[in-house]
C-alpha cells in the first residue's frame, strides 16, 4: 500500500496538537481562577474559598497531567515528522521554545508540587503564592509559544541564506506583527473556557441542589469575569482579524470565501464555497457585510481567493466553517454572559432554572471556539508553514508513509484510550463536588481512604524532616 | 567568544541530559520496580515517594530534546527520523506512564497500575535504545538523514536498552532504601544488590562492545598518552560500586542512592570522551550541526539567567518534600 508521508504526518501534528490544545487552554485559565480563589481566601480569610479551591486543583491535576504529557509528545515530533522545517526555522523557533522550557515549565512543574502536594508542608502565603506562580507559567508559555506560531504566520527579522532562516534582530521576531493580537485572543479565549467551564459546574450543583453555596460562589465568579471577557474577546478577536486581513489577505478571503476582489464582500451567514467552480453555492448573505467588518465601508474592496492560483489557496471549506463555528460561539457567549450578568442585577441567577439548565450544558462551548479558531488560522495559513518562506509539503521529515502511518495509529489509539479515561475521571470528580472538613467529617466510608490519610500523612511528613 | 558557543552549548545539553538520567531515572527505576510491589499499600508508598518531583524531572527531558532543537538544529534534524520509532514509542510510554500518576488516584482497579509500571520500562528501554543506536552512528548525507526507519534496530541497541532498564531500576532501588520505611524499603534494599550486579555486568558489556565495533573510539580509550589519563576511569566506577554494595549490605539509606547516581555519570563521562566532538557521529561535529551564533547567544543570555534559577527552586522543592514516605500514609491532595 502506498502512504502519503507528507498527508499523514500532516494528519499525525494535526491531531495530536488538537488534543493537546485543549489541555493548554483550560489550564491557562484554570489556573489563573485557582490562584484568584487562594488569594481571596488569604485576604477575607473565608473557608469557603480554599474549600472551592481545591475542588478545582484536583481537576487541574488531572488535566494538567494530560497537557504536559501531549506536551512533550510535541517537542520530539518537530523533529521527528518535520525535520526540514526544524532545519530551516531552527535558529528562530529554537530559542523561543528555549524560553517557554526556562521560563514556564520549569516554573509550573516545580511549583505544581506544592500547589498539589504542600498545602500542609508551607505556610499558606507560600501555598497561595505557588498557586500564582503557576498560572503565571501557563501564560508565559502562552507568551512564547504563540510568538514562535505568530513568526510562522507573519515572519519578519530575519534573513534567509541557503534556504536556512537567520536572526537579524530579536525584539522584532518575538514582537512580530500578529503576535500581540494572537496572544490577546488566545489568553482572553483561555479564560473564557475556564470561565464557562467553571459556570457550567456551579448551575449544575444548584439545579441538583447539592453544594449550593459553592455553586452560588463558582457562578458569581465566573458571571462577573465572563460578562466582561466575552464582548472583550468580540473587539479582541475584530483587530486580530483586520492584522490578518493586512498580512495574510488570502486567509481572510477564505475566511468569508470572498472569491472575487473587484467587487465589495457580502457576509455570508451560510454558503457552500465550492472551490473547482470558484463561487459560493447555497448562500445566505448580509449584502456588502464583509467589507463593511473589514474595512469600515459597505463599498470597500478586499482581496479575493481569484487574485492567487489555486495552488496557493488555503483550503477554503474547513476555514470557512470553522470561522463560523468560533463566531456563533462568540456570540452566545457574549449573549449568555450578558443575560447571566442582567439576571444577577434582578437578583434572580439562581432561582431562574431555565437559564442555569442550558448554561449547566455549555462546558464544551471554550473548547470548540478554540479548536474552530485554531483549524481558521492553521489551515488559513496553507500551503505554506511558514508564510512566504516554506510550504509544508517542503517540511517533512525523510521517513518512509508506512512508518508515520502506524506511529499515526499508535497515537490515536493511545490518546483515544488517555483522553476518554480523563474526561471521565474529571466527570467523576465533578459530580463528587466540593469537599472538605466544613462539609462532611473526613473519612466518612465510602470515600478514598487517601482523604483521610493525607492530613496525618502531612503531618508526619512534615515532622519526619 | 562565538568560536566557544558550540561548545558551551554542548556542555549546557549536556547537563540537561545528565540531570534528566539521573532524575527521571529514579521515578521511572521506581514504576520499573512497580511490579514486584506486594500489595497496593507498598505501591503508594512508591508512588508517593516520586509523585512531587516527577514532573519537573521529566522537563529535564523537554530542555533536552529543545536545547538540542536550539543551538544543534541541524542534529535534531538528523538524530529525530533517524531515531524515529523509539522516541515516538518512547513518548507514548511516557504519556501512559505521566497520567497514571493522578489516574491512579482517582481510578478504582488496577489497570493505571499496569500502564505506569508497562509506560516506566518501555520509556527506559527506548531511551536505552536510542543511546545504542547513535553509538553505532546514523548515516547522513546532504545535510539529512539517508539511512533506513530500523538502523537504530541491533542487538547492541537492544543490550543497551536493557542497560538503561537496570540503571534506571537500580536509581529506583536506592532511592526507594533512601525515601521509604519498612518492607517496601527493604525489599529495595535486597533488589538494589541483583541490580547492582546486573548492572555492573551489562556496562562491562556494553563498554567492551563499543571499542570492539568502533575504531574511532578504540583509539580514542587504548591509544597512547590517552591511556595514562583515562585508566583510572575503570577504576573509580569499582570504587563506586564497592561504596553501593557496602552502603546496602551494611545499612546506610543514603550512601547507595549516591553511588549510583556517581555510577550513572562515571557511564556518562565515558560517553563523552568516546563522543567529543561528534554530535551526530560518525560525521557530524558539534561546530558542523551549530545554530547562528545570534540564535545560540540569544538564547544563552536567557539560559545563564534561568538555570541557576531553575536549580534554585527545584532544590526548594525537594526541601519541602525531605524525609522519609512511611507505609499506609500519603501526602496526595484528594
Amino acid at each position: 500500500m502506498d502512504f502519503d508521508p507528507v498527508l499523514l504526518a500532516r494528519l499525525q501534528f494535526a491531531f495530536t496538537i488538537s488534543l493537546y490544545i485543549i489541555f493548554p487552554t483550560f489550564t491557562i485559565g484554570l489556573s489563573a481562577y485557582i490562584a484568584t480563589l487562594g488569594v481571596m481566601s488569604l485576604i477575607t480569610g473565608n473557608e469557603r474559598y480554599q474549600q472551592i479551591a481545591r475542588f478545582w486543583t484536583k481537576i487541574f491535576a488531572v488535566s494538567f497531567g494530560m497537557g504536559v504529557v501531549s506536551g512533550i509528545v510535541l517537542s520530539y515530533e518537530l523533529g521527528t515528522n518535520w525535520s526540514r522545517f526544524s532545519r530551516v526555522t531552527g535558529n528562530i523557533i529554537g530559542p523561543l521554545a528555549g524560553y517557554e522550557v526556562l521560563t514556564a515549565f520549569f516554573l509550573e512543574a516545580t511549583f505544581l508540587s506544592i500547589m498539589l502536594f504542600g498545602g500542609k508542608l508551607v505556610p499558606r502565603w507560600l501555598h497561595a503564592l505557588s498557586a500564582v506562580f503557576v498560572a503565571i507559567g501557563t501564560a508565559t508559555s502562552a507568551f512564547w509559544i504563540l510568538s514562535a506560531n505568530s513568526w510562522m504566520h507573519t515572519p519578519v527579522g530575519h534573513e534567509m541564506r541557503d534556504g536556512v532562516a537567520f536572526p537579524l534582530d530579536w525584539w522584532t521576531i518575538v514582537f512580530n506583527p500578529s503576535f500581540l493580537y494572537r496572544l490577546a485572543h488566545m489568553l482572553n479565549a483561555s479564560y473564557l473556557t475556564a470561565g464557562f467551564v467553571v459556570l457550567a459546574v456551579g448551575a449544575r450543583y444548584l439545579l441538583a441542589g447539592r453544594h449550593v453555596d459553592e455553586g452560588r460562589t463558582m457562578m458569581r465568579m465566573a458571571i462577573g469575569l465572563l460578562a466582561i471577557l466575552a464582548p472583550l474577546q468580540l473587539i479582541i478577536g475584530d483587530l486580530h482579524g483586520l492584522n490578518t486581513l493586512k498580512h495574510q489577505p488570502i486567509k481572510v478571503a477564505a475566511m468569508e470565501a470572498h472569491w472575487d476582489g473587484s467587487k465589495p464582500g457580502d457576509f455570508h451567514i451560510f454558503a457552500w464555497p465550492d472551490e473547482q467552480g470558484e463561487v459560493n453555492r447555497y448562500a445566505l448573505s448580509i449584502p456588502r457585510g464583509a467589507s463593511l467588518v473589514l474595512t469600515h465601508d459597505p463599498n470597500g474592496l478586499f482581496q479575493g481567493l481569484k487574485s492567487v492560483p489555486p495552488q496557493d489557496r488555503p483550503p477554503v471549506k474547513s476555514v470557512f466553517f470553522a470561522f463560523r463555528v468560533m463566531l456563533g460561539i462568540g456570540f452566545f457567549m457574549i449573549a449568555a454572559a450578558l443575560f447571566g450578568a442582567f439576571l444577577w442585577w434582578r437578583g434572580t441567577l439562581f432561582t431562574t432554572r431555565w437559564y442555569l439548565h442550558v448554561m449547566a450544558h455549555t462546558w464544551w462551548m471554550g473548547f470548540v471556539a478554540v479548536l474552530a479558531g485554531w483549524i481558521v488560522t492553521e489551515s488559513g495559513r496553507q500551503p505554506w508553514i511558514v508564510h512566504g518562506i516554506l510550504r509544508t509539503a517542503d517540511a517533512t521529515s525523510p521517513v518512509i508513509g508506512s512508518v508515520v502511518a502506524v506511529t499515526l495509529v499508535l497515537f490515536v489509539l493511545v490518546y483515544a484510550i488517555v483522553f476518554s479515561f480523563g474526561i471521565y475521571y474529571i466527570n467523576r470528580l465533578i459530580a463528587k463536588g466540593p469537599q472538605g472538613s466544613a462539609v462532611e467529617p473526613p473519612g466518612g466510608p465510602g470515600k478514598r481512604p487517601l482523604s483521610a490519610a493525607h492530613d496525618a500523612g502531612r503531618q508526619a511528613l512534615a515532622g519526619g524532616g | 567568544m562565538e568560536a566557544h558557543l558550540p561548545l558551551i552549548w554542548a556542555a549546557i545539553i549536556g547537563t540537561a541530559v545528565a540531570m534528566y538520567v539521573i532524575l527521571d531515572g529514579f521515578d521511572l527505576g521506581v514504576g520499573i520496580l512497580f511490579p514486584f510491589a506486594k500489595g497496593n499499600d507498598e505501591r503508594d508508598q512508591m508512588i508517593n515517594s516520586i509523585a512531587p518531583f516527577w514532573d519537573g524531572n521529566e522537563t529535564w527531558l523537554v530542555l533536552g530534546g529543545v536545547g538540542l532543537l536550539v543551538a544543534f538544529p541541524l542534529a535534531y534534524a538528523i538524530v529525530m527520523p533517524a531515531m524515529y520509532l523509539p522516541v515516538i514509542l518512547m513518548l507514548l510510554a511516557l504519556v501512559f506512564r505521566g497520567v497514571a500518576f493522578e489516574f491512579r488516584v482517582v481510578s478504582t482497579g488496577t489497570r493505571w497500575n499496569i500502564a505506569f509500571a508497562g509506560g516506566s520500562t518501555l520509556a527506559a528501554f527506548c531511551q536505552g535504545v536510542i543511546l545504542g543506536g547513535m553509538i553505532q552512528g546514523i548515516r547522513v548525507a546532504d545535510n539529512g538523514f539517508a539511512g533506513g526507519s530500523f538502523d537504530w534496530a541491533t542487538p547492541f541497541a537492544l543490550l543497551c536498552g536493557a542497560g538503561v532498564v537496570a540503571g534506571y531500576a537500580l536509581l529506583g532501588a536506592t532511592w526507594l532504601v533512601m525515601k521509604a520505611e519498612g518492607p517496601v524499603a527493604d525489599h529495595a534494599r535486597g533488589q538494589a544488590k541483583l541490580l547492582l550486579l546486573a548492572v555492573l555486568a551489562l556496562m562491562a558489556l556494553v563498554s567492551l562492545w563499543t571499542p570492539l565495533q568502533i575504531p574511532r573510539i578504540a583509539e580514542r580509550w587504548f591509544s597512547l598518552p590517552n591511556f595514562y589519563y583515562l585508566w583510572p576511569m575503570p577504576l573509580v566506577t569499582g570504587l563506586m560500586t564497592l561504596l553501593a554494595w557496602r552502603g546496602l549490605a551494611g545499612g546506610g539509606e543514603k550512601t547507595p542512592f549516591f553511588a549510583s547516581i556517581a555510577l550513572f555519570l562515571l557511564g556518562f563521562l565515558g560517553l563523552v570522551i568516546s563522543w567529543f566532538p561528534y554530535l551526530v557521529p560518525p560525521s557530524l561535529t558539534i561546530w558542523d550541526t551549530a545554530a547562528a551564533p545570534s540564535s545560540q547567544m540569544f538564547m544563552l543570555v536567557g539560559t545563564a539567567g534561568l538555570l541557576p534559577l531553575i536549580f534554585g527552586y527545584t532544590i526548594y522543592v525537594y526541601w519541602v518534600f525531605r524525609g522519609k514516605v512511611k507505609p499506609g500514609e500519603s501526602y496526595h491532595h484528594h
